[in-house]
This record gives structure tokens, sequence and C-alpha cells, in this order.
């Protein structure tokens, strides 16, 4: 098999295709499949369980080439009580296959760490015994004002053998209740799936039932909107360096970047009233439009944000006790960010070239090269670093933006569709929120309605990394590691 | 450390004067207090009820509109509205308006079901003689998350920014709940967290306070409903003041805790 023969339905960002032309095969092949299709340098964007019409149980494989700008999407129907592990081979299937196990029943033969997902256990934590060992447990209630979460530390010494995190919280239904849908409730949902990333996950929303329905927003509509999804990156990136900053003890930037974030949630604003975006992207369109005078007090408020944050952020790469402790704090290396599959800021921190805005562009987008910024370091300082560029780069790509804005209006059809979606269509939406891939897919009955909406969270790729990035690492080294990647409790646990 | 120094004149003093000066602006697009114009409303009409996504509008059937009575007709419950304005879009004659009033926390749940009269919005008071003396001038407070999908945590958290600078008014988020007066609750307390978030009011010392921010903390917000979730604090807890909105924002969060300790009195009218 070679990259123009997988035997699965290709599929373009942002794009449906029946379900009949999703081929169907047996579990074991398409756990081959996919083996396969990893081992050339495909990943896996969604691996999840669906219940047919018949009530039986199918598994969904939606693979990403990155390279070739395209997706893929296979379908395996589960017989028996089983189905055979990729994790074996590939850990990124990992949670996926756990997620499987725990909401269908269903085992995945060879899993190597088979445990629930958001179902909360007691016990059944990875141990490593030895009389100068100890475990330290942590949570879910924390000490800062964060989200809950469980965090099991093997512990000698001060050095971390081993990290195992249990998660599950914050799981209040998401997937389930978009069952059936969309109805009214249908899109806060999406935009309440991680709250920090309202943005990208309504846009991801919005694109699925649009695909459904054969619509699409306006250029101007998609150019505001990608405005929006860039503010987002802003204010998250700011605050995440001015939180780095404060956990190495660097008091000047965290307490800078904690004003300018909220600046830039402020732009969002001033975009659409609300700080996080809620209630801007809408199926077909925008709610509002970026009128000139907006615009030009956008420009201006952006202008004054870089500025503030250049200067706070700089300071960081010209102290050198702050160096010191972002450097070779929890790497990762090329390989293992592969493996595990990473997105978004953590994986290029590791030298991976990952972008949808560059490698599965939708919108405006398409119309534009984006840079993807990397680091080859993969420690601490590679995932602030990253950041940084990142800032920049959205801020000239937001002026871009708004100098260059399409005309036309902001929102042709709103509301939901009269006539209903495309039944028995799956539909794929990937969108490059601030934390990396959001992904999302539908797949409709016959009479148009959701029978499974999967979300996948940034967050849900790379939990995992954190708890492998604290190996041989100094336990007091997990709140930096933490900030680092600053994961979403919330959108794993949906 | 001499570019530290640069840079902290470059940034410059930005903590706000608010509440002593006035509030930081808020974007034109801001949606706060709904007001419903009754007069506007023909009987047999239900699209904002349709259109609600928590169902938040509600309408007194027997009570029939332009019957006189200024109570009777639609009502609104904010601990339930997302602020979305999915209501007032649907509204063919313009009857609701989100208005630009900050102001609406409250210390009872039921104060939160705004009808159409023109009357205030009853906001919150202060606290009872003996805990205002106690909490007054230093309250700590414990943060929980239970389930908030994180817009709730980034705006209560942003309090502690130099902009906002909540250290001022004696209001600080700690560690522990045996350092705090109380709780500050966000997200529909999720079954998974039901637990976690029992033990940790048992472990702060009486007496003690809740505080529930956000819709899905009042009510279960977008989760109502859910079998995965309950519907908000006010479901497991006795809670002393209600802050709504999806996120509120940090100054109707703050106006609250202001109001709260009785650092705000006024009662002001509506906008």
């Amino acid at each position: 098999m070679n990259r123009d023969d997988i035997p699965l339905a290709g599929l373009i960002n942002g794009g449906a295709a029946s379900l009949a032309s999703v081929p169907s095969m047996s579990s074991e092949r398409l756990a081959e499949v996919v083996c396969e299709g990893i081992g050339m340098g495909l990943r896996i964007s969604a691996y999840f369980g669906a219940t047919a019409a018949d009530g039986g149980t199918e598994l969904f494989a939606i693979l990403a080439d990155d390279e070739r700008n395209k997706l893929y999407a296979g379908r395996a129907r589960a017989e028996g009580k089983g189905f055979p592990s990729i994790a074996r081979e590939h850990p990124q299937a990992q949670l996926f296959e756990r997620e499987i196990a725990e909401q269908f029943g269903l085992a995945p033969e060879g899993h190597p760490w088979l445990k629930p997902v958001r179902r909360l256990q007691a016990g059944g934590f990875y141990r490593v015994e030895g009389e100068q060992v100890h475990e330290v447990a942590v949570g879910p209630v924390h000490a800062g004002v964060i989200e809950p979460g469980h965090f099991r530390f093997q512990c000698h010494g001060e050095r971390v053998f081993h990290l195992e995190i249990a998660l599950g919280y914050q799981h209040r239904g998401v997937e389930q209740a978009l069952i059936g849908g969309p109805d009214r409730r249908s899109p806060h949902y999406a935009e309440t799936a991680a709250g920090d990333a309202t943005i990208a996950h309504a846009t991801s929303y919005c694109q699925i039932v649009e695909a459904l329905s054969k619509r699409r927003k306006s250029a101007r509509a998609q150019a505001i909107g990608a405005i929006a999804l860039e503010l987002e990156r802003l204010a998250n990136h700011v605050g995440d360096l001015g939180a780095i900053s404060g956990d190495v003890g660097f008091l000047p930037t965290a307490s800078f970047c904690g004003r300018i974030r909220g600046e830039f949630l402020n732009m969002t604003a001033l975009l659409c009233g609300n700080r996080f975006g809620r209630g801007l992207v809408l199926v077909g369109g925008l709610r509002y439009d970026l009128d000139e005078a907006r615009a030009a007090e956008l420009l201006e408020r952006l202008d004054s944000g870089e500025r503030d944050a250049s200067v706070a952020i700089r300071l960081l790469w010209d102290t050198q006790s702050v160096m010191a402790r972002l450097e070779d704090t929890g790497r990762i290396s090329r390989d293992d960010a592969a493996r595990l599959g990473l997105v978004g800021p953590a994986a290029r921190a590791s030298g991976l070239s990952r972008d949808i805005r560059s490698d599965q562009p939708t919108g405006i987008y398409r119309l534009t090269q984006m840079p993807v910024s990397t680091y080859d370091s993969g420690d601490v300082l590679g995932r602030a670093f990253v950041r940084w560029l990142e800032i920049q780069q959205s801020i000239a790509f937001i002026r871009e933006l708004v100098v260059s804005l399409p005309s036309g209006d902001i929102r042709a059809a709103p509301g939901l569709p009269p006539a209903g979606l495309a039944p028995a269509t799956l539909a794929v939406a990937l969108n490059e929120g601030w934390r990396g891939e959001v992904c999302h897919v539908a797949i409709t009955d016959a009479d148009g309605a959701f029978s499974r909406y999967k979300i996948v969270d940034p967050s849900f790729h790379n939990w995992p990394a954190l708890a492998y990035c604290l190996r041989d690492q100094e336990i007091s080294d997990f709140p930096l590691c933490n900030k680092s990647f600053n994961l979403s409790y919330c959108g794993h646990d949906l | 450390m001499l570019k530290a120094i640069l840079s902290r004149i470059q940034q410059g003093y930005r903590t706000m004067r608010f509440p002593a000066g006035p509030p930081p602006a808020l974007s034109d697009r801001f949606r706060g207090l709904p007001e419903i114009e009754a007069s506007a409303c023909p009987d047999d009409c239900r699209a904002c009820l349709e259109a609600c996504p928590t169902g938040a509008i509600s309408r007194d059937a027997d009570l029939r509109i332009g019957s006189g009575s200024a109570e009777a007709g639609l009502r609104i419950d904010l601990g339930r509205c997302l602020f979305c304005v999915d209501c007032e879009e649907a509204c063919p004659r313009g009857a609701i308006a989100f208005t630009k009033d900050y102001r609406l926390a409250v210390r009872d749940r039921a104060a939160l079901s705004i009808g159409q009269s023109k009357r205030e919005l009853e906001l919150a008071r202060v606290l009872d003689r003996r805990l205002r003396r106690l909490f007054g001038r230093s309250l700590k407070l414990r943060v929980v998350s239970a389930g908030g999908c994180g817009a709730c945590e980034a705006d209560v958290n942003v309090l502690n920014t130099l902009a906002w600078d909540l250290g001022r008014f004696g209001i600080q988020y700690v560690a522990s709940p045996r350092h705090a007066d109380g709780l500050l609750v966000t997200g529909p307390v999720t079954k998974n967290m039901e637990l976690a978030l029992a033990k940790t009011y048992a472990a702060v010392p009486e007496p003690k306070i809740v505080i529930a921010v956000g819709s899905c903390a009042i009510s279960g917000g977008p989760y109502i409903g859910s079998p995965e979730a309950n519907g908000g604090a006010s479901s497991l807890l006795p809670v002393d003041l209600f802050i709504p909105g999806c996120p509120p924002n940090p100054l109707t969060i703050l106006d609250g805790l202001l109001r709260l300790t009785g650092r705000i009195k006024e009662k002001a009218a509506r906008a």
C-alpha cells in the first residue's frame, strides 16, 4: 500500500461524504489499514465508535495526510466483544481505544493500559514498588483557579519516575447531548466544549452543519471569523506566557501578560460583545460585522497590544534566570511527539510541522500562506517560544485581513436549515485552535439528524504527552510543564 | 534587571479606579440585563420561547398580556439565560432587548426571574451584620470548577490581574478550603465532581458562604437536564450570591462581590 491506494474514502477538510461511500471492513482490516497509514506518515485525527441504524456498533477512523492536504475515513463493523488494538504499536491511538471501550463495551485486544477515560475509579494507577519510592496524589480540586483533574506521581525523592493523569471530572455529556440535533442548543454545546477555544469549536460545528446542508460562509464572514480565531490564539498565548513566567517566579512578565491577555479578549468583545466570542459564529455566517470604525479601532488596539506584549515577552528571552528554568525542562523528542500524536504548538515545539491552517486549510486560510512556526528543542522553552512566534504571526495576519476585508454580507442564510441535513452522511471539520487541531465529526441518520457527533479537542491528543514529559524530571517542575501545554480538562472530558 | 525596570515604566500604571472611579468601558455590543417591552407582545406569539436554548423564557398562560397586569406575560430567568440574543433575534416585534447594564448579581435565586415591568432587578444586598463584620474587609474564597468550560474560570481569575487587582478589596482566592471563608463555584456540578465539591465545602470552616458564578453554576446552563450533571451549585449547596452570565463579564463578577461585601451600595436604576 502506498499513499495513492489507501483503501479509505478521501475527504477534504470541511467536506462531507455519504456513508455509503465510506468503505466498511472488518475491524482487523481497519486496524491494519490505520497502522499502515501511520507507518506512511498519516496520523489519527479521530477514532471512535458509533451506534449503527440496526443497533450494532461501528468503528470510524479519520486519518489526516498533512503532506497531501487530505483526510481519509474508514469504518468497521465491530463483531463480538472486541477489536484489535492499534495502540499496541502506535501510542497515539491509546486514548481513543480506551474511549471506545468505555462507551461501547468493546475491548481493544492487546491494549497496553486499558482503563476508563472519564468514568472515575478509585485505584488502578500504575505503581512503582520499592522502599524509597513514594506516591504523590494531587487533585481533583487544585490550588489555583483551574479545572479539576487527578495527578498521581511515582517519585523517588524529588525525581518523578512516572506520572499518571486521571480525568473525567468535567464530563458533562456534550457528545451525547448533541445526538438527535442540530437543535437550538447544539451551537451552545460547541461553544462550551472548551470555553477558552469557543471560536475554534463553534467554527468547526458550523462547518459541519454547513457541509451537511450545502451552505458556506461568505468570504467576508470567513475573514472576520479568522480574525476572531487569531484573537483567541493571541489572548491564550499571551496569557500562557505570563503563566509560565509566573511559575518560574519571574513576576514582571507574569503581571504584564495577565493584563495584556485581557486586552486581546476585549478585542474579541469589540467584535461581538463577548470576551470569548460567544454568539459570533453562526451556521452560514456571523452574527456581527466588522464595520469601518470598528476595524480602525481594532487595528489601533492591536498596535498597542503588540507593543505591550513584545516588551513583556522579550523580557523572558533576555533574562538568564528565566531561560535557565525553561531550557531542558519537560523535553519531548520529535520522534516521541510523532508517536504520541501531538498536535498544535506542543507538536511544533518538538519540530513537527503540523498546523491545520497550513496543512488542511479551509475558509480564508486557503488563500493565504500561513508559515508553520516550529522549534526543535521540545522543552518548555520550545513550547513557549513557538507561542511567541505565533503571536507575531497572528498579529500580522489579522492586520492583513482587516485591511483587505472582502465585501459582501456576513450572514447569507442564518438559522437552521429548513429542510434538515443530508441524511446518512459523514462530515469532518478541522480547525487550528490555539491548542492545536480541533476536530469535529458528525454522522447523520436517515432523517438527517446527528446519530453521532464526535468532538476531539487538541487536549485529547496532548494530555498523555504532559505525563510523558515529566519522566525523570523534578516534581517541582510539574506546574511549569503543565503551563507550557495548558491543556483543557473540559475539552478532554466533554 | 535594568530591562525589567524599563519595561515596568513602559507598561505604566494600569489598575482601574473602579469602584471609586468609572467602570472600564464595555464593548458597545456587550449584552447585559435584558429588557422586555410588554406592550409589543401579542398573545399568541411564542417565537422567543422556541428560540431560547435553555428554556429561560416562560410565559404565564393565565395572565394575558394586555390585561393590565404589569407582571403578566413573559419572564426571563437570568439564571438560565446565556445572553446569546437568540430570543432578541427571533422576536418579530423587538420586544426583547439586551441592555448595556452589567449589574446582574443577586442574593436570591427567585430575583433572577425578571418580568416586563420596569422595576429594578433586586441587586445583591450586603451580607448580614455578623458576616459583614467577618468578611467585609477580608474575604478568602476557594474556587471550585465543577464542570465549567473554562470561560467563567478565566474571568474569575482575571480579577487577580493588575488591571482589576481584587486584592485591594481584601478578596483573595486561596489554595485550601481550610483557609477559606467560602466557595466560589463554576460549572453545572458534574456527577463526577459532586463528591469533591461536597468534601471541599465540608472543609471550609463555619460560617461560610457560597457564590455561584455563571449560568451553569446557577441552573446548569446549557447542561440543564444532562444525565451527567446536576443543576448547578444551588442544587447541592446553599448559595448566597448568584452572578449570571455565560460567562459573566469580570465587571459583573466584581460588582457582585463588592455588593456582597458592602463596597458598592447604591441601588442603580435599570439602564
